[in-house]
């Protein structure tokens, strides 16, 4: 596997493609359990954990599940690790595993976890998949970890359960409760737009640096880019010049991914 | 050609009522309900209400310089708004309750929703109860140097009997602007005499109020419990000047008539059944939020619409 492969899938994973803040997904842990940092980051590590081992698991697995019964063959593979991880939580960090409580389980039924098996793990190499699950985990962990913190300055005027604000600090402890979730994520969300979109505007693509797109998808190998899906001009080239040999080319690959 | 025919477009008939118009009426006629405050609650209450209301016009200046747009201060919306959650609050709070109030109120509330008339909540009474969830100990610390002890509502709560002549001229504790029910219904005299508001609203919700505490407040038709009740806390002062809120409540007569009806039953519940003794605020705003469906099932029907049905 190429280095740059790599890094892609993490970059991804962490800035481009980022679970909570561009794709929205899993917002039920990121709303119920980012009341600290700690929580967050507890979180965040183990959702990474299974999801990278799932990722793994399941594309190794890619060609031996029949296409009909992908979705509980995914389940049962992420619920085996979620019990895993449940016990060894459970035996190891137990603070950790009263604060997360019914959350851990309900990590089963988490939708990045079962979105990235079907759109990226189920149709790529095992190494690619792994590393997507843990950029995936990263961007998770990172975002989870930044709404606990921000949650826990401003609502408990602590950081990682360190007091850091001054002793005439009053806490506004809607923050650490339910709304303060919402309002910490939307405003997050709406940042992390503004600085793409002035990004962008300054001919800087944030999407692009360092992660290996040369904005030639006719030769990508990357099947789960979501460039590729928006771009079809490529396509259309390749449709009017009939390019045969381009053509058949793209048609292994499919096959390969299948 | 004759000088009387002019020719012009649509709209032809033009009213002097705008929106600064409407809103300037509205400060005055809470200027009554500030000014008892403050000479209730002596020069406490006058600071806060001038840096609630401070804070509420820099932050909609700022916010709109920031994000380049049309400067909409001088509507005098944004100090209603400020003038409205200082006579919500109580006189003891500190400073920055203020700050913290007026900020939320602007910038969270009303402008990110799109600035007056896209609010889908009040934004004095949604700062309010932010304030009440994050600040509970500073917002309901009524012991100032005139008074000390609960508000007469937390009495009555209690069982205790209270003093209604104290409570209708506002001689009580309570927030800046809700004790005196006098200086508040001179105030929404004014406005109902100028046209800004009408009583459907204000009327329904007090009508059904009264109604469910007769069958619900465990008293039977006790007079002087309803009275209580009445002149107690924020009913007076949500149901003429919150209540009515124009971006907030429904613009059908039916819908009117039914979010008063709402609003009456939830302050009901919420004081009888609640575990606080006040509930008006929340009522209120739980009704900003049911509006658009209010509004929908009242919509009236075009002429000629619907007949074949009957």
């Amino acid at each position: 596997m190429k280095q740059n492969k790599i890094t892609e899938r993490l970059l991804n994973g962490l800035i481009k493609e980022n679970p909570t803040f561009v794709l929205m997904l899993g917002m039920c842990p990121t709303l119920a359990v980012t009341t600290s940092a700690m929580n967050g980051l507890g979180m965040g590590l183990t959702t990474m954990v299974v999801l990278a081992l799932s990722n793994m698991f399941i594309s190794m697995l890619r060609k031996v599940i029949p296409d009909k019964v992908r979705i509980p063959a995914f389940i049962v593979i992420i619920a085996s690790f979620v019990t895993v991880v449940e016990l060894l939580l459970k035996a190891y960090i137990p603070f950790l595993y009263s604060a997360l409580g019914l959350y851990i389980p309900l990590i089963v039924v988490n939708c990045i976890i079962l979105g990235r098996a079907e759109a990226y793990a189920s149709k790529n190499g095992v190494v690619a998949s792994l590393f997507d699950g843990i950029g995936m985990g990263l961007g998770f962990t990172c975002a989870l970890t930044i709404i606990g913190a921000v949650r826990e300055l401003i609502g408990a005027g602590e950081l990682f359960g360190f007091g850091v604000m001054p002793e005439s600090y009053v806490p506004c402890s809607i923050f650490v409760l339910a709304p303060g979730a919402f309002f910490v994520l939307a405003a997050l969300t709406a940042i992390q737009n503004k600085v793409k979109i002035a990004g962008e505007k300054r001919g800087r693509d944030m999407s692009k640096i360092q992660s290996g797109c040369n904005s030639d998808c006719m030769n990508c190998q990357e099947s789960g880019c979501s460039k590729r899906l928006i771009d079809t001009s490529a396509k259309e080239a390749v449709k009017e010049n009939g390019d045969r040999a381009e053509k058949s080319a793209k048609k292994k690959e499919g096959k390969n991914n299948d | 050609m004759s000088d009387l025919m002019k020719v012009s477009s649509n709209p032809h008939v033009r009213s002097k009522v705008t929106t600064s118009n409407i809103m300037l009426a509205v400060v005055i006629a809470l200027l009554p309900a500030a000014g008892f405050g403050i000479f209730n609650f002596g020069l406490d209450a006058l600071i806060l209400i001038l840096i609630t209301v401070a804070t509420c016009v820099l932050t909609e200046y700022v916010y709109e310089k920031a994000m380049h747009k049309k400067v909409t201060i001088g509507d005098f919306s944004c100090v209603v708004t400020g003038l409205l959650l200082a006579l919500n609050l109580p006189s003891t709070a500190p400073w920055w309750i203020g700050v913290v109030g007026g900020i939320f109120a602007i910038l969270v509330v009303k402008m990110l929703f799109g600035g007056l008339g896209q609010n889908f909540m009040n934004p004095a009474l949604g700062a309010r109860c932010f304030l009440l969830i994050s600040y509970t100990s500073i917002m309901c610390n009524f012991d100032c140097d005139a008074y000390t002890g609960p508000t007469p509502l937390a009495s009555l709560k209690a069982g205790e009997s209270v003093n209604i002549l104290d409570m209708v001229v506002g001689r009580t504790g309570g927030v800046i602007g809700e004790t005196s029910m006098i200086a508040i219904v001179i105030g929404a005299c004014f406005l109902i005499l100028l046209g800004v508001i009408d009583l459907k609203i204000p009327g329904t919700y007090i009508i059904t109020f009264v109604i469910f505490i007769f069958l619900f407040g465990g008293h039977g038709f006790d007079l002087a419990f309803v009275s209580a009740h009445l002149a107690g806390g924020g009913l007076m002062l949500g149901a003429f000047f919150m209540a009515t809120d124009y971006v907030t409540s429904p613009v059908t007569k039916k819908g009117r008539y039914l979010y008063g009806v709402i609003l009456g039953i939830l302050t009901g519940i919420f004081r009888i059944f609640g575990p606080s003794a006040e509930g008006v605020s929340y009522a209120i705003i739980l009704g900003n939020l049911l509006v658009p469906l209010i509004e929908k099932i009242t919509m009236p029907k075009a002429f000629g619409k619907g007949g074949e049905r009957a």
